[in-house]
């Protein structure tokens, strides 16, 4: 790391004729854009290998290392899945598998694909590489922050992953980590196991801080000129809103998790009531698990926000780009995302109807669960209307935003039914919250990422995704997404519990066991299907069609850099300017259907286009 | 830097004007510094850290079902042969109030260029950070002495000592990397990394500002303030 700090000059001089755009005296022309603020940022180039891949402090390269690093944790929360389906489908099966490591796979599972995988991949992966892109920026506001913020991720997910090697295994208490149990013999994993995981989690929670930070100041005040917040793509309305409400929820997580290893390691009773146990007295005493319960799901709930708002985000940028068509209603759209962000810190306990809290209580959170029905309806319809009478492309990405917005409904309306107190009350803990939950906030954000990696990865690699793989890998995935989750209903709606290692000899049994096997033969297959898109990925970057420069024909800033992929520094010798927001398709009387953002208005004269 | 035109803001008059200038381009924070911006913003972000934790501690306190003990009696220390209750605790936190206005006044001299007075109200800081810290460090010495642990304690519930030594291990660890910060940066002031447009960190192309000694004085400012909730909450209730 002896690299020289460069400064490079042409970064930052202007040319005279920018200069002269700068003089007052151009006030009154159309094309007018108020001088800049700020000077210019000064990048810190990396030389060696080292610094140039590995402890890189240019946000494309920190995102794409968030990217396969939580890709990676994807697969083996995958593989986890596997061998769940494996047990419940064919029980016995394979001889491993104890109710034991049943639970831990449960536990890894949930805990990897919410937090390692989804989390990281929309806020460190996407979030990194588009922000500075998509606002006009040359790179993160704190480059060298965000490098220590991947490597912290990178730790946590080491961590997390050295659970599995310790004695005992993982831990098996259930995602939720609930107390007393998960810290007790006789749950598995309630030595080492527990203690790795909350390590990790605390090492989440610091590392997110720390890029959550960039993110946040990065939109805020590192716009390039003429990008006003209402000019700015709904991809970075959402992730912004998910980083405020991360940076808000994780200290629950964190505290929790502090407090926790305390129990386990001090012998403190935060979370331990008086146990008995076999007949005597555990040294425990006077602490409270519903008080875990209310600081889990006050990060919980938000959690699965921060997951779904920059899907949110992503997926109204896509259907705007590939329908040709400009988002219908903007600022409803941004005032949608920021209010479901707001809500969402105001519902946590419906996760805990059956907690045994005060009936009044169950009532307030039924009602603002019901609230956020309204503004998640007004996005569903503008991506409805935007679709309509649009010039629709039907290609893989298209593809993926439709399953998304089926997918999303589907999921969107089985909450309602769980955000009512008398229904939830049945229906709790059985498998109609798991297709629920798995729908909502597990199949349809993956759908909008799939999307998202046809979209951009011509940008990030320069080569077109195959259309022919992309299309087989969607409908195996979309078919078989629906053949594991909508049987699940059905087997909620007879009782069957989750989180049961086997049925044994129970009456569900006759109806349930063929329908196990079904949803067990479509989790293979969808899974093994995800490794189309890696096969596609490894194939394109060596043979793949060359992309060209904006393939797709869309107009925000992304698009229109210097070079493609974007080198450090993103847009060449002078930052773009913005006359327009970035949805100004198939505009009446305009030459081609789109233009892109930095089109000054003296260019487009003798058109109709949107005031923005 | 670069000869590029650099132009303030002007801002809009009424309650539209402020709309305008929120949702204006560039920035929101109009002429803030970014390293100013990401420490509230982390400040806000550590505020939900310290509610999640006192409003545990209420919950806790509320819900334990033996009585808690007296804090006038178990904070009491002996001077001239007497007990008078919470002596230690006001002298702390007089230090550590005293320690903020230092900082303040480090900020002012920062700003007026001032090196030499700059440097030595912020290591005038550091010190009274450390005096605080040393404080404590006899408080939880002498609560040990007395039998008190997280997990036990002989004064009454369990609860008390988890909480006590958790929080206000909590906050002390926030001071001590404050203290360590402040030291750090009073190096800085007197070897003039803020002086001459700045010095480049390293590793990075940041240049020293005295901007950096009031970002440094909003973390200062934030841990007093916690202080006095945690003051509130342990001693006086």
């Amino acid at each position: 790391m002896s690299d020289e700090i460069e400064n490079k000059t042409g970064y930052q001089a202007q040319s005279s004729e920018t200069m002269n755009e700068y003089s007052g005296a151009a006030v009154g022309d159309i094309d007018y854009v108020r001088p800049a603020e700020l000077p210019e940022q000064d990048l810190y180039h990396g030389h060696t290998f080292l610094t140039k891949w590995v402890f890189c402090q240019d946000a494309k390269v920190i995102g794409v290392q968030y990217f396969l690093t939580a890709v990676f944790t994807g697969v083996v929360g995958l593989i986890l899945s596997w061998l769940m389906r494996l047990q419940l489908g064919f029980p016995g099966l394979a001889g491993f598998m104890t109710a034991e490591h049943y639970y831990q796979f449960v536990t890894m599972h949930g805990m990897i694909m919410v937090v390692y995988f989804l989390t990281a991949l929309f806020l460190g992966g996407f979030g990194n590489y588009l922000i500075p892109l998509m606002v006009g920026a040359r790179d993160m506001v704190f480059p060298y922050v965000n490098m220590l913020s991947f490597w912290m991720f990178f730790v946590a997910v080491a961590v997390l992953m050295a659970s599995f090697f310790v004695p005992g295994g993982p831990t098996g208490s259930g995602w939720t980590l609930y107390p007393p149990q998960a810290i007790l013999e006789g749950t598995p994993g309630s030595g080492a196991g527990i203690l790795l995981m909350l390590i990790s989690l605390s090492l989440f929670v610091i590392g997110f801080t720390m890029g959550g930070l960039n993110y946040m100041i990065t939109i805020l005040q590192a716009r390039t000129r003429g990008m006003t917040l209402m000019r700015m793509p709904l991809t970075v309305w959402g992730i912004f809103t998910a980083t405020v409400l991360a940076m808000l929820a994780f200290p629950a997580l964190l505290v929790s998790s502090i407090m926790m290893t305390l129990d386990k390691v001090l012998g403190t009773s935060f979370f331990m009531p008086t146990i008995l146990k076999a007949g005597e007295v555990l040294e425990y005493g006077g602490g409270s698990p519903i008080l875990f319960q209310h600081l889990f799901w006050f990060f919980g709930h938000p959690e699965v926000y921060i997951v779904a708002l920059p899907a949110f985000g992503i997926v109204s940028d896509l259907i705007s780009v590939h329908a040709r068509k400009n988002i219908f209603g903007y600022r409803m759209m941004v005032w949608a995302i920021v209010g479901i962000g707001a809500l969402s810190f105001f519902v946590w306990a419906h996760h805990m109807y059956v907690s045994g809290m005060n009936p009044w209580f169950g009532f307030f959170f039924a009602t603002t669960t019901l609230i956020i029905a309204v503004p998640t309806a007004m996005k569903v319809y503008n991506w409805i209307l935007t679709l309509w009478r649009g010039n629709i492309r039907i290609n893989v990405v298209m593809l993926w935003c439709l399953g998304f917005i089926v997918t999303f409904v589907n999921g969107g309306i089985t909450g309602i039914f769980l955000g009512n107190v008398s229904v939830d009350v049945p229906l709790s803990d059985t498998y109609f919250v798991v297709a629920h939950f798995h729908m909502v906030m597990g199949i349809a954000p993956l759908m909008v990422i799939m999307g998202a990696v046809y979209h951009w990865f011509p940008l990030v690699a320069g080569r077109m995704l195959n259309e022919g793989l992309g299309k087989w890998h969607f409908w195996i995935t979309f078919l078989g997404a629906y053949s594991i989750y909508f049987p699940m209903h059905y087997l909620g709606f007879i009782g069957v519990p989750r989180r049961y290692f086997e049925m044994y000899d129970s009456p569900y049994m006759t109806s349930a066991i063929g329908m196990n096997e079904f949803i067990s033969l479509a989790a293979f297959i969808v899974g093994a299907a995800q490794f189309i898109l890696i096969y596609n990925i490894i194939k394109t970057l060596k043979t793949g069609k060359p992309a060209g420069k904006n393939p797709w024909k869309a107009n925000s800033l992304e698009w229109h850099t210097s070079t493609v992929p974007p080198e450090h520094g993103n847009f060449g010798e002078r930052l773009p300017v913005v006359h327009r927001w970035p949805y100004d398709y198939s505009v009446p009387g305009a030459k081609e259907d789109f233009m892109p953002q930095t089109t000054p208005p003296s260019e487009v004269l003798n058109t109709e286009v949107e005031k923005t | 830097m670069s000869e590029q035109k650099i132009v303030d803001y002007e801002f809009k008059p009424g309650f539209k004007g402020m709309a305008h200038d929120t949702g204006s381009d560039q920035t929101m924070f109009k002429g803030v510094h970014w390293g100013k911006a990401m420490m509230w913003i982390f400040l806000l972000s550590d505020t939900f850290v310290f509610s999640c934790f006192l409003i545990s501690y209420m919950k806790g306190r509320a819900s334990t079902p033996i009585e808690w003990p007296n804090p006038s009696e178990v904070f009491a220390l002996e001077a001239f042969g007497v007990p008078v209750p919470l002596l230690l605790i006001a002298l702390m936190t007089f230090v550590l109030i005293t320690s903020s206005g230092t900082m303040a006044l480090a900020v002012k001299y920062g700003y007026e260029k001032n090196r030499k007075m700059c440097g030595w109200l912020v290591l005038a800081t550091a010190v009274g950070g450390l005096i605080f810290v040393g404080m404590q460090a006899y408080e939880w010495s002498k609560l040990i002495h007395e039998g008190v642990r997280p997990w036990e304690n002989p004064f009454g519930a369990p609860q008390f000592g988890s909480f006590f030594f958790m929080i206000t291990g909590f906050h002390g660890t926030h001071v001590s990397i404050g203290v360590i910060f402040l030291f750090i940066y009073a190096y800085k002031v007197f070897a003039g990394h803020y002086e001459n447009g700045g010095k480049r960190g390293w590793f990075t192309t940041m240049r020293g500002d005295y901007v950096e000694i009031e970002i440094l004085g909003l973390y200062w400012h934030f841990v007093d303030l916690v202080w006095v909730f945690i003051f509130a909450f342990f001693y006086l209730w």
